[in-house]
Order: structure tokens, then C-alpha cells, then sequence
């Protein structure tokens, strides 16, 4: 078990190391500079000097190297736009955005096996061809449309739900606020996941339904909802574990979207400001948290493998 | 060591023929998904739409037009204005353009990349194998999304950026395929006849591995054709996408939030153009795949 983590922690750094050269290629390569060394009333004395205090006058390997060496010592340097530490500032909007992709991803895996599991157990009935259209549908839609949508239902039409924010400004907080606030978003976020999960449920359960064990539980006298969310659903819990960490990154991604439809004040708002301003420490400090985030969850559900299923070893 | 050299030589036996039911059979079992007939029908009138856009509408899609701003539907205008005054019809149809070019270009981008990768790390085995397929799990590991975002701000957002950039960041599943079936196959006794025969490994990948993983690279293409517009949708929507005046049908919408109390209809049209065109190519690859691949579920 130490060794295995002690492995994988090996393979995550490796990983986030790779993260942020490509990005740090990407956003460097291209010709132009960031937007602050962009204004009209700056002579080109004034940029080159700018220049050399942000360090950007060295060679590319020697700022990456000075960036990774701040990493280690916790530091992700200052927002060319703001002036502030980047770390602070992520640190002020990390919570909205947990907040929403935990409740998006909840929602997705919840509904999605529920969903899924009634399908396959009434293979070709009403409700499985109903969720099926459904499920085409959740993985077609544009989620910002969708968004848009929604808001245009149940916010300016029927008054139902705010369209913005996480809480409402100058009211006192409470629990019923923040929920209604984070009702659209997280339906939002969680729609295109929510229609792969339940998809790739029902594909899984079909295949375990008809198992030979199944027939044992059967006989044995086993209830009929025993079997099925006892035996089967065990079963097939494997394969969709591997599809619900696959779905975390995209979940992650979404959530810039999602963020920026419903003017949600999270990490999202930040990486879409930051990639049009060309704000490079950001870019790179926003980038490093959400692929921690996401390495994180990737860990998490490999562990749960080993829960869910006695013979997988530790590799 | 390479696979396609040194594959096990079978026993004895005939290379086994083909499974599975003859062409014509095959493609019946396609036209008798209604679904699938539908799709194909609203993808071919949405293509030819698009391609015939100046004979279908008279108006220009970027003539901004003073007075004329959020018109509701009229026979002038059949979807209204928005708000500079522009015909909505005339740039849902160019817009169509754009979108369906960049989701079908991105997809041979991404489908060129992923079979060369996946056919590679297949054929061959050792470190040739290891190394693409780890950076495979890597780019699947990581939000791709922010790095697109980052990478269109930084290089500019011109139409063949974008292609690339969708193309570059979403071959992984195609290569993740190709390479299973190549492996499925590396050591049938057909191949290995064909090495028998003298075939050097380009022309065993070419003509003996290659043709058999056609139908799951069809139907990776397929769906990515459908995630491809999604992806350029959301890109223009937040700005980084297709820049103005161009319509495409993600920088529409992005300019439709700011009007939902005046004309709501406004947000409407383009989501449905491409929940539409998502939708038929979605049905089309899933009939792809159960007309070419019976077994799977």
C-alpha cells in the first residue's frame, strides 16, 4: 500500500510537471505578449524595462525553470493585472468552484446510475426509451445554450431561480439562498456527464444481468431489488467508475462555461480572464490548481477500485 | 521488438474468412433505424444549406443595418434582426459554414493523428507502445479545456487555429481505439501470412492492420464531428472562438445572453441549429456502430 502511493504521488508530479511545460510552451510561443505590455502610451523603453523586471527578457528554459523553483517553495508569483498574488486570489474563488463541480459531479453520478440501472433492468420499455432520448439529448446540447435556456425559463419568465452569483448580495446567508443560486449551474454542469454515466450504467448492468451468479442469487431466493442493487450493480460498478474519472477533467473544463453563463464566482471567471489578458503567472497558477484538483480525484478513484473489487491488486 | 516482425506464427489453418453479414446487409440494417435516415437527411440539408447560403437568403449575414436592431420575425426578415441590425437567418446559414467546417476539419485532423499514434504504438511494442499511450492517459488526466482557452488567447483565434488546436487536443479516443483493434488483429494468421509472404511492416500496418480498424474509426469520427462543434461553440461563446463580424453559431449566442429580456427568440435559433447537428451526428455514429459491430450493446 506505501509503496503504491508513494508510486503514484511518483506519477502525478510527473504529470502536472508535463501539464505545465505544455502550457507554458503554448502560452509563450505565440507572438504578441501579455495585454498590460500592450498599451498605446508605453514607449519601447518603458516595455523593455517592463520586461526585464517581470523577467521576460531571459531565455524560455531559464523562466520556466525560475517559475518551477518558486512552485516548490509555494510560491506562484503576482497577477500581471491585478498586481495581487495568484495564489490569493485562487485561493479566494477555489471554494465557489469546488463547491459547483462537487455538486455537479454528485448530481451526475447519482442520477446517471440511477437512471441507468432502471433502463437496463426495463431494457426496451417506455421509460428505457425515454431515457435514452434523454441521454441523447444531455450529451448534444450545448451547456452554455443550455444554460441560457434555463435561465430564460425559470428566471426571467417564471421568476423561479436567480440567474447570477452564488448568493444573493446584501440579503443575510443562508443554506436556502445558496442552494437556489446553485441550482441551475449544477444542473448545467452536470447534464452531458450525467447522460455518459447513465448510458454507459445501462451498458454495463446489461452485460452483468445475465451472469451466472445472477441466476444463483436468483435461486437461492434473493428479492429481485437485492439482485439487482446487491449483486449486479456491484458488479457492474467497475467500468463505471473508470467512465466517472474519465468525466472529471470534462467536468472541470465545463465549469469555465458554466462560470461564465451564470457569472459564478469561481476559478473559471479567473482561467477565461486570465487566457484573454495573457496573464501568464495566472494562466500557469490556475492551470497547476485545477490539474491538482483533477490528479487528486484520479488517485481517489483508483483507491475505490480497490474497495469496490477484491482482485485488483496494487500494481 | 517489433510486433508486426516477429508475431507468433499460428498452427496450422486456413486464414479465417471475415465474420459478420455481407455489405448489403449491413447497410440495410443502417436505413432501418429511423433515427439514423433522419440524421443523415438533416446533416445533408444542413450541409447543402450551408453551401447554397447566397441562393437561399438575399440578405448579407454582416450588413449591419441602423434602425433595424432586434426586429422580431417577419416575412422581410424570417427570424428577425439582432442587435446591430443584422438578418439572424442569413448568419444562422453562414454561420453554418463555419461551424460544420471547423467540426469536420478539426475531426480529420484528430482522426489522422490518432491512427497514425494508435498504429504505431500497436504494431510496434516496447518503449514505441509505452510512450505514446502514457502520453495518451496524460492529455486525457488533464482539463484540456483550459488549455485550449489559453492556447486560442495566445496564438489568435483565426479559423485554422481553432481547427487545430480541437484537432491537437482530442485524438486520444481515436488512437485509444485504433490501437486495440490493431492489437486484436496483429497476430491473426492472415498477418502473419502476410509477413510470410515478405510484406515489410509499413505495408502490413497500411493494408492488413489498418482495414479492419475502418469501422470504429468511422464511428470515432462520427461523434467527434459532434464534439468538435461543440467545443468551437464554447470557444466563440466565451470569446476566443470565432471572432465578429464572422458568424458562427457559438459567437451568436454569446451575443444573444446580453438580450434575453428584449428578444429571447434570439438565443434560441443557434442552440437548436446545433443541438440539431450534434444530435443527427451523434444518432448516425451510434447506428454506424450497431450496423458495423453487432455484438457490442
Amino acid at each position: 500500500m506505501q509503496r503504491y502511493v508513494i508510486t503514484r504521488i511518483g506519477h502525478s508530479i510527473v504529470l502536472l510537471v508535463f501539464v505545465s511545460i505544455l502550457t507554458f510552451v503554448l502560452i509563450h510561443a505565440a507572438p504578441g505578449g501579455p495585454a498590460i505590455l500592450l498599451a498605446p502610451e508605453m514607449s519601447g523603453e518603458q516595455i523593455k524595462q517592463a520586461e526585464r523586471s517581470l523577467g521576460l527578457d531571459q531565455p524560455l528554459p531559464i523562466q520556466y525553470l525560475r517559475w518551477l523553483g518558486n512552485v516548490a517553495r509555494g510560491r506562484l508569483g503576482q497577477s500581471y493585472g491585478a498586481g495581487l498574488p495568484v495564489l490569493g486570489l485562487i485561493v479566494d474563488r477555489l471554494p465557489a468552484t469546488l463547491e459547483l463541480v462537487a455538486t455537479g459531479l454528485l448530481l451526475s453520478v447519482v442520477v446517471g446510475v440511477l437512471v441507468g440501472v432502471v433502463s437496463a433492468v426495463h431494457r426496451y420499455s417506455v421509460v428505457d426509451h425515454f431515457t435514452t432520448g434523454v441521454a441523447f439529448f444531455g450529451m448534444s446540447v450545448p451547456v452554455f445554450w443550455l444554460g441560457i435556456m434555463l435561465i430564460i425559463v425559470f428566471s426571467t419568465s417564471l421568476h423561479l431561480l436567480p440567474s447570477a452569483g452564488a448568493y444573493s448580495l446584501g440579503a443575510p446567508a443562508s443554506v436556502g439562498d445558496r442552494l437556489a443560486h446553485l441550482a441551475l449551474p449544477a444542473v448545467v454542469l452536470a447534464t452531458a456527464n450525467l447522460a455518459q454515466i447513465a448510458r454507459y450504467t445501462r451498458s454495463s448492468m446489461l452485460e452483468v444481468l445475465n451472469a451466472e451468479f445472477l441466476r444463483t442469487a436468483r435461486a437461492k431466493g434473493a428479492s429481485a431489488r437485492t439482485v439487482i442493487y446487491h449483486h449486479a450493480l456491484r458488479n457492474a460498478l467497475i467500468p463505471i467508475v473508470t467512465v466517472v474519472a474519465l468525466a472529471i477533467p470534462r467536468l472541470v473544463g465545463g465549469v469555465a462555461i458554466t462560470e461564465s453563463v451564470f457569472a459564478w464566482p469561481g476559478m473559471g471567471q479567473l482561467a477565461v480572464d486570465s487566457a484573454l489578458q495573457r496573464d501568464y503567472p495566472m494562466i500557469m497558477g490556475v492551470t497547476l490548481v485545477v490539474s491538482m484538483v483533477v490528479v487528486l480525484t484520479n488517485f481517489l478513484t483508483d483507491l475505490s477500485y480497490l474497495i469496490l473489487d477484491p482482485r485488483v491488486e496494487l500494481g | 521488438m517489433a510486433r508486426v516482425a516477429a508475431g507468433r506464427a499460428s498452427a496450422a489453418g486456413m486464414p479465417a474468412a471475415p465474420a459478420g453479414p455481407r455489405r448489403p446487409a449491413r447497410l440495410r440494417r443502417f436505413w432501418q433505424n429511423p433515427f439514423a435516415v433522419a440524421s443523415a437527411i438533416f446533416v445533408a440539408l444542413m450541409i447543402s444549406a450551408a453551401a447554397c447560403a447566397p441562393f437561399i437568403t438575399a440578405h448579407a449575414p454582416d450588413r449591419i443595418v441602423l434602425g433595424q436592431e432586434l426586429r422580431a420575425p417577419s416575412a422581410q426578415h424570417w427570424l428577425g434582426t439582432d442587435q446591430n441590425g443584422r438578418d439572424e437567418f442569413a448568419r444562422l446559414l453562414y454561420g453554418a459554414r463555419i461551424s460544420l467546417v471547423i467540426g469536420i476539419v478539426a475531426v480529420l485532423v484528430s482522426v489522422s493523428l490518432g491512427t497514425v499514434i494508435g498504429a504505431v504504438s500497436g504494431a510496434f511494442g516496447g518503449l514505441v507502445d509505452a510512450l505514446p499511450m502514457r502520453l495518451t492517459d496524460a492529455m486525457l488526466a488533464i482539463p484540456l479545456f483550459f488549455l485550449l482557452l489559453a492556447a486560442l488567447a495566445a496564438i489568435g483565434s483565426t479559423v485554422v487555429n481553432i481547427v487545430l488546436v480541437i484537432g491537437l487536443s482530442s485524438w486520444m479516443t481515436t488512437a485509444r481505439v485504433v490501437r486495440s483493434e490493431v492489437l486484436r488483429t496483429v497476430n491473426l494468421e492472415y498477418v502473419t501470412a502476410a509477413r510470410a509472404l515478405g510484406a515489410g511492416p509499413g505495408r502490413v500496418v497500411a493494408r492488413h492492420l489498418l482495414p479492419p480498424a475502418l469501422p470504429s474509426m468511422l464511428v470515432s469520427s462520427t461523434l467527434g464531428v459532434g464534439q468538435a462543434i461543440l467545443a468551437e461553440s464554447a470557444l466563440s461563446y466565451l470569446g476566443v472562438g470565432v471572432q465578429p463580424p464572422t458568424a458562427s453559431w457559438g459567437n451568436m449566442l454569446s451575443h444573444a445572453q446580453s438580450y434575453i429580456f428584449a428578444s429571447p427568440l434570439l438565443a434560441l435559433w443557434p442552440g437548436i441549429a446545433i443541438l440539431l447537428t450534434v444530435l443527427s451526428f451523434n444518432f448516425i455514429g451510434d447506428a454506424v456502430r450497431d450496423t458495423l459491430s453487432p455484438y457490442q450493446t
